[in-house]
């Protein structure tokens, strides 16, 4: 029976297997209506309801039609599905109840009971009716009462088991619904049969599965019966249901493979543990390989038997599911399964046989994957076939090893018996293959045939992996490719080729520091740089081996070996270098100056201390190291001088070089940091914010090309520097580790030394370190002999001197380039006021220039009256002498007293005034010496500044007519003094006046900061003279010393005192109203002064004021009464002029009234006299704006003068605008103010008692 | 040269990450079957990798073990990082972890 067209696409290849319906009855009916039937069953789709809760399907059903035989049924036991007849339908075209009756009848009943016989339920009797045959026989019976009648016979309980089909090859609308129905009927029961009966070996096969564990349990038993489910679901193009047994099958296998791993072996498994003798891979092409079915279901199936068998059905199943990436994925799988399984279970496999599986499958299941994709659909899964290509690449590689396909002189005699085994071992080539020309099996006897087929192939596969790994950005992976052929190439002593496969793979590592593989692979690269005869690389390599942690100690060594023979060997070509970094074969690790500031003197020597961390494995004789050094002229002169050197010790002279990090490549660490800016785009209408981000700025630096950034390991970039000045050390072992060594130079030229380049050389092989980073250099120096003379700073924490005591200066000689010799002095001219105190013993300091003592020596200073000769002692260059003298400046008087000599007592304002302004500084005098020192032809002037620790001032009191001098001493150093023997003499005149002094004889202690006054009364015999001349002095010594070698000057003071001669005696008295005894406040009183003369003419009276009218002189005075406390109220006028005469004990009273404003002893308004001068256009006296008293009744302001007419002045005055209108368009008069000498003030300081008014309510108490 | 591999494996990881850049599993499964070795992938939420390798033979190791062992990693890792005085991109020389990856290490052997 002929099956029907097949609607799938060639490729896919289907079971011919469909469900068997049998067919009972009149043969020639259903052949008449075969065609039809087969042609519609398919048609529609039926919902397959399934047991256990699987989702129901729609499926199309098809049928393999077979006629009736009793055989077809299945015996008792019998598993079979395929075979298995899902349905029986009996066909008849009866019509006749006659005929029925005779033949139909009973051919239905035997039928029937066949079927019974075999317990199957599942059937269907069919009753074709034809209009034609009704026609042509009158007698016939309604055709129902067939159908009815066989209904009634057979189907007893199932009516639906019969049915009616009319007029089958007709083309009527009846017969279409006869057939639908039919059809629908005949799906439905189909399907309920396969539930049923699919269902019941379901059920059995789970029975059977469950039953593992007893002992006589077989799985290729077991995996037929699962098999035959999965046949039926591939038989109903249930593809998915059908990979779910298979799958389920693969599981069960792995299991149990992985439980004998764990010594759970099971007695079946040790079938698949014999020895491997057949290796030909999987075979894709069929969609059953009965051939493997048949060994399994002898159970003779090897391990890779069952594999084979059940991937490629599970591969036949994937395709039709039109997933064929999934094989590519599970062959891997499968394929690395496989060889874990034969190692798992311990079967002998013959070397090379694994490989030939592997690789023979690996090509298969590509080809196959090729033989149903387009090529584009095969580019865009690479990723999927890649792991194959590869995978088939390295086992090829293997094979060629093993079969030693891959040495230069190609297979030996085992070699090529191993070959021929392994080829026995594939068998015959499959007929399926056998006429495609590039079939794995043909690939793979080639490619074992010779050894340039075999390269031919593996070059092509290797280049195909690698292609594909590159397309699709596997990089690394197509690296390591390129590596194993790489590594062919060198088996094969090409290694040039091997070359660019090993740099690439080497940087493609650097870049991503990746340790253990760079280490690897430079030892390949090395091995391959010394065939190709590159020295200079392989030296290179070689050093970074030999420094590598990575390797062990001999390989290490080996290479270190190699390096150290190279540079023993070569000595036929002299002056040929080979120029290496430095940094593979040893580490600059940290560098050391002494002296530790890294300046140094002309002359001086400097020596450079380096630490070097030896990489090398073992010690090795370095003949010279060197460092280059770049000299430039420095610019900056403060670097070089001492007093930088002095002051800039902090440095300890280390500088340590960060340890590279060598196997990690410099494009990682140096990129440079992101630069990131927020970025707002708003929109142009109505500024409102569109986008916002983050923008990186040098994106183009850190996205750059990483092959372009840095040749990792090119010796190019390494250039010998020569210079003029370098640094060297020879005949050095530099051990392994860290060493010690040390350069010593000395300095030359001064300027700047920086280091460049550090270089190690073994006989012709330089190691090179191009730049020292950072930056180290060092200074040399060259500096004049310099004289720095400064005040001691000691005890007194002065920076200046004080004078006219002993002071400490120190002299510093720095020596600079000059050598002090014995005999060489410094020769002072010294100034007047000082004098160079010699002491019997001076020391001088020698200091080196690094500020440590060198040594202290005694120091010879000569003085004569001129000049001061100081021995030095002898130093050498760039040294220190320091050494100190003694010092004192005389306390010159007119030096001192000149400033307040001229100061007259007559401006007491202004002295005050001065006097704040400068604060308490002191009084300074400079000395300048001249010194002559032995390194210069010129003298150095050097100017020392002495204070004077003493500020005097004077003053003059007056008791009545007697006088007093008062000096005060006031101290403005730091240090206390002991002052004795104040004296004060008249300098002036003759000896009529007499200073008697009211002091003690004893000597006072002066502090710090404080004042000693000294009081002197004035007496005299004659008239004094106008003004008088004092000179005050003082001896005085530091208080803290106990002697003195020296006796030391006093201090002088030199001052004028004038108009001392009291001239008007003033006094005022202050009397209650009449009537009372107290003054009240709020009521007036009278306050009575008095001025009375107290002298004759005098000199000093001469002046303007003075009127002389007939021998009878008279000045004129100007009082004022002011209360500045507020305590009184003036009444009336407050001031007047007076005209007094100047006669002895003339008089003038003058009457006020006065209110007191508070109770209390209030003292007495002040009472103030003024010569009251008329204009005169010749101002000898000169006026000093602070004479005058600011004084509301007399404001005499010379602008408001100038600028008002005569009419309109108004002064308050009205003393002054009497006589100011006079002089209409004149200068006001003038008042002058009495010097202080010339007025005493008799009622200063009396005070009176005020009492309150009795009316007063409230009481006003002020506490001050 | 496991080494190598992992090469490989670290290529697989970006080649992957691409997929995984809104997923929350970190756990990025088998990478890189070979004949000897299973290599497993994981990557952090910060794209730091981690990558172990297993024997083939070795077969109680499953993929929810080796998930497990894959946080227990990170979880230490994060600890690691969390330390204030570690700058991250040295070398790790942390006790807690290595005595983790240890007491990982003979749990599986």
């Amino acid at each position: 029976m002929a099956a029907p067209a097949e609607p799938l696409p060639p490729v896919i290849y289907t079971m011919e297997n469909k469900p068997i319906v049998t067919c009972a009855g009149d043969q020639n009916l259903f052949t008449s209506i075969y065609p039809t039937l087969s042609q519609q069953l398919p048609r529609e789709p039926m919902e397959w309801r399934r047991s256990y809760g699987r989702a129901p399907k729609m499926i199309h059903l098809e049928s393999n039609f077979v006629q009736f035989k009793e055989e077809l049924l299945p015996k008792e036991g019998n598993k079979a599905l395929l075979t298995f007849p899902f349905l029986h339908i009996y066909w008849t075209e009866c019509c006749d109840t006659e005929v029925y009756k005779a033949t139909v009848k009973d051919d239905l009943t035997k039928w029937q009971n066949v079927l019974k016989a075999h317990s199957s339920v599942d059937w269907l009797i069919v009753v074709v009716e034809n209009d034609a045959k009704k026609k042509n026989k009158t007698n016939i019976l309604p055709r129902t009462s067939i159908v009815d009648k066989i209904r009634n016979d057979f189907c007893n309980k199932q009516s639906d088991r019969c049915v009616v089909l009319s007029d089958p090859l007709k083309d009527s609308s009846r017969t279409q619904e006869s057939w639908n129905a039919f059809l629908t009927k005949l799906r439905t029961s189909l399907l309920m049969s396969f539930t049923k009966n699919l269902g019941k070996f379901e059920d059995d096969m789970r029975t059977l599965r469950e039953k593992r564990t007893e002992p006589g349990w077989s799985f290729c038993d077991y995996f037929m019966v699962q098999e035959e489910l999965a046949f039926v679901f591939e038989m109903l193009q249930q593809f998915e249901d059908a990979l779910v047994q298979y799958d389920e099958l693969d599981a069960l296998f792995s299991q149990y493979v992985v439980n004998f791993g764990a010594g759970d072996g099971a007695n079946w498994l040790t079938f698949f543990c014999q020895p491997v003798k057949s290796w030909n891979g999987l075979i894709l092409r069929k969609p059953i390989d009965m051939e493997k079915r048949e060994l399994i279901q002898r159970q003779e199936a090897t391990l890779l038997d069952l594999r084979s068998y059940l991937f490629s059905r599970q591969c036949t199943l994937l395709l039709f599911l039109q997933r064929p990436w999934e094989v590519a994925q599970r062959a891997l799988e499968l394929l690395h399964n496989c060889v874990q399984e034969l190692k798992l279970l311990e079967v002998s496999v013959p070397p090379g046989a694994l490989d030939c599986w592997v690789f023979l499958s690996c090509l298969e299941v590509l080809q196959r994957i090729e033989g149903c994709c387009d090529r584009a659909q095969i580019d865009s899964n690479i990723a999927h076939t890649v792991g194959l290509w590869s995978y088939a690449t390295e086992k090829l590689k293997s094979l060629g090893y093993l079969c030693g396909l891959v040495s230069e002189k190609g297979p030996n005699s085992e070699d090529l018996n191993r070959i021929v085994d392994l080829l026995a071992g594939l068998g015959a080539e499959r007929p399926e293959t056998a006429n495609t020309a590039q079939s794995p099996y043909k690939k793979l006897k080639e490619a074992l045939s010779s050894v340039e087929a075999f390269e031919k192939h593996y070059l092509e596969l290797s280049h195909a992996a690698i292609e594909m790994h590159t397309s699709i950005g596997r990089t690394r992976s197509a690296r390591l490719v390129g590596k194993d052929l790489a590594e062919f190439y060198m088996r094969k002593k090409s290694p040039q080729k091997a070359e660019i496969y090993l740099q690439g793979a080497l940087k493609n590592y650097l870049a991503e520091g990746w340790a253990l593989p760079i280490t690897h692979t430079r030892k390949q690269l090395a091995e391959c740089q010394k065939h190709l005869g590159q020295t200079e690389n392989y030296l290179q390599t070689s050093s970074l081996l030999a420094s590598d942690h990575h390797l062990t100690e001999e390989e290490r060594k080996h290479f270190c070996q190699e390096i150290l023979s190279f540079a023993s060997r070569q000595t036929d070509s002299p002056g040929h270098k080979i120029v290496l970094p430095l940094h593979c074969f040893a580490q600059l690790r940290d560098l050391h100056f002494t002296p530790s500031n890294a300046v140094v003197h002309v002359g001086g020597v400097l020596s450079v201390e380096i630490t070097m961390c030896s990489q090398m494995p073992i010690p090795v004789y370095v003949e010279q190291i060197a460092i280059n050094v770049h000299f430039s002229i420095e610019k900056n002169n403060y670097r070089k001088t001492a007093e930088w050197l002095t002051k800039h010790k902090t440095s300890n002279g280390i500088i340590n070089f960060p340890v590279e990090t060598s196997p990690f490549p410099a494009s990682q660490n140096n990129l440079p940091a992101l630069e990131l800016y927020e970025m707002f785009e708003r929109s142009p209408s109505d500024n409102s914010l569109n986008t916002t981000g983050i923008i990186c700025k040098n994106v183009h630096m850190l996205l750059r090309r990483q092959e372009s950034s840095a040749s990792l390991e090119t010796p190019s970039g390494v250039a010998l520097e020569d210079g003029a000045h370098v640094l060297k050390c020879s005949g050095v072992t530099l051990e392994p580790g860290a060493n010690r060594i040390t350069f010593r130079t000395q300095a030359k030229e001064p300027g700047t030394y920086t280091l460049r380049q550090l270089r190690a050389s073994v006989g012709p092989v330089w190691f090179v370190l191009p730049h020292l980073s950072p930056r180290v250099q060092y200074d040399v120096y060259s500096q004049e002999p310099q004289l720095h003379v400064e005040p001691l700073a000691g005890e007194w924490a002065a920076d200046s001197l004080l004078a006219g005591i002993p002071q400490k200066v120190k002299f510093t000689v720095t020596t600079g380039h000059y050598t002090v010799k014995n005999g060489d002095s410094l020769q002072l001219s010294n100034a007047e006021a000082m004098l160079i105190l010699c002491h019997a013993e001076n020391r001088a300091v020698i200091y080196s220039n690094t500020r440590e003592k060198a040594s202290d020596v005694s120091l010879r200073v000569q003085s004569s009256d001129k000049v001061t000769s100081i021995s030095l002692p002898a130093a050498p260059a760039y040294h220190m002498i320091e050494f100190e003298l003694e010092v004192l400046s005389l306390p010159s008087a007119p030096v001192t007293g000149g400033d307040s000599s001229t100061l007259g007592v007559t401006e007491p304002h202004r002295k005050h005034k001065d006097t704040q302004k400068a604060g308490h500084c002191m009084a300074t005098t400079d000395h300048k010496v001249s010194i002559d020192c032995p390194w210069s032809i010129y003298s150095t002037v050097i100017a020392l500044t002495f204070s004077v620790p003493f500020r005097t001032t004077h003053s003059l009191l007056s008791a009545g007519t007697r006088k007093y001098i008062q000096v005060c001493v006031q101290n403005l150093s730091e240090l206390d003094f002991q002052l004795s023997d104040g004296n004060l003499v008249d300098t002036g005149s003759s000896g009529d006046l007499q200073l008697v002094p009211l002091n003690t004889k004893t000597p006072q202690h002066i502090y710090s900061k404080q004042s000693v006054f000294f009081v002197w009364e004035l007496k005299w015999t004659r008239e004094p003279p106008p003004s008088l001349r004092c000179q005050f002095s003082v001896g005085f010594s530091p208080a803290s010393e106990g002697r003195l070698s020296i006796p030391l000057k006093p201090y002088t003071y030199e001052f004028q005192v004038e108009n001392f001669f009291t001239l008007y005696n003033v006094r005022a008295e202050i009397l209650p109203p009449a009537g009372t005894e107290h003054c009240r406040t709020g009521s007036l009183c009278s306050l009575e002064v008095s001025i009375t003369r107290l002298s004759d003419l005098l000199e000093v009276d001469k002046d303007e004021a003075l009127t002389e009218s007939d021998d009878y002189f008279s000045t004129k005075l100007m009082y004022e009464v002011v209360d500045n406390s507020s305590n009184w109220a003036v009444c009336g006028k407050s001031s007047g002029v007076i005209s007094m005469p100047v006669a002895a004990q003339a008089t003038h009273r003058v009457h006020m009234e006065v209110m007191p404003l508070f109770a209390g002893y209030l003292p007495l308004p002040d009472v103030r006299l003024f010569k009251y001068l008329p204009h005169h256009s010749a101002h000898s006296s000169q006026l000093d704006a602070d004479s005058w008293i600011e004084n509301d009744s007399l404001s005499v302001d010379k602008h408001v003068d100038e600028q008002l007419d005569s009419g309109s002045i108004k002064s308050r005055g009205s003393v002054h605008s009497a006589s100011s209108s006079e002089h209409k368009g004149l200068p006001m008069p003038r008042l002058q103010a009495l010097p202080p000498g010339q007025v005493f003030n008799s009622s200063t300081g009396m005070q009176i008692l005020v009492i309150p008014s009795k009316d007063d309510h409230v009481l006003e108490v002020s506490v001050t | 040269m496991v080494h190598t591999s992992l090469d490989v494996v670290d290529e697989k990881i970006s080649a992957m990450g691409k997929a995984l850049v809104d997923q929350r599993e970190l756990y990025l499964g088998l990478l890189y079957p070979t004949e000897d070795y299973k290599v497993y992938g994981y990557v952090t939420n910060s794209k730091v990798k981690f990558v172990m390798v297993v024997d083939s033979s070795n077969t109680a190791l499953r993929d929810n073990e080796i998930r497990s062992m894959f946080r227990k990693l990170h979880n230490s890792y994060t600890d690691v990082m969390c330390n204030p005085f570690y700058n991250p991109g040295d070398r790790i020389h942390s006790r807690a972890f290595d005595s983790m990856v240890t007491s990982m290490m003979i749990q599986v052997c």
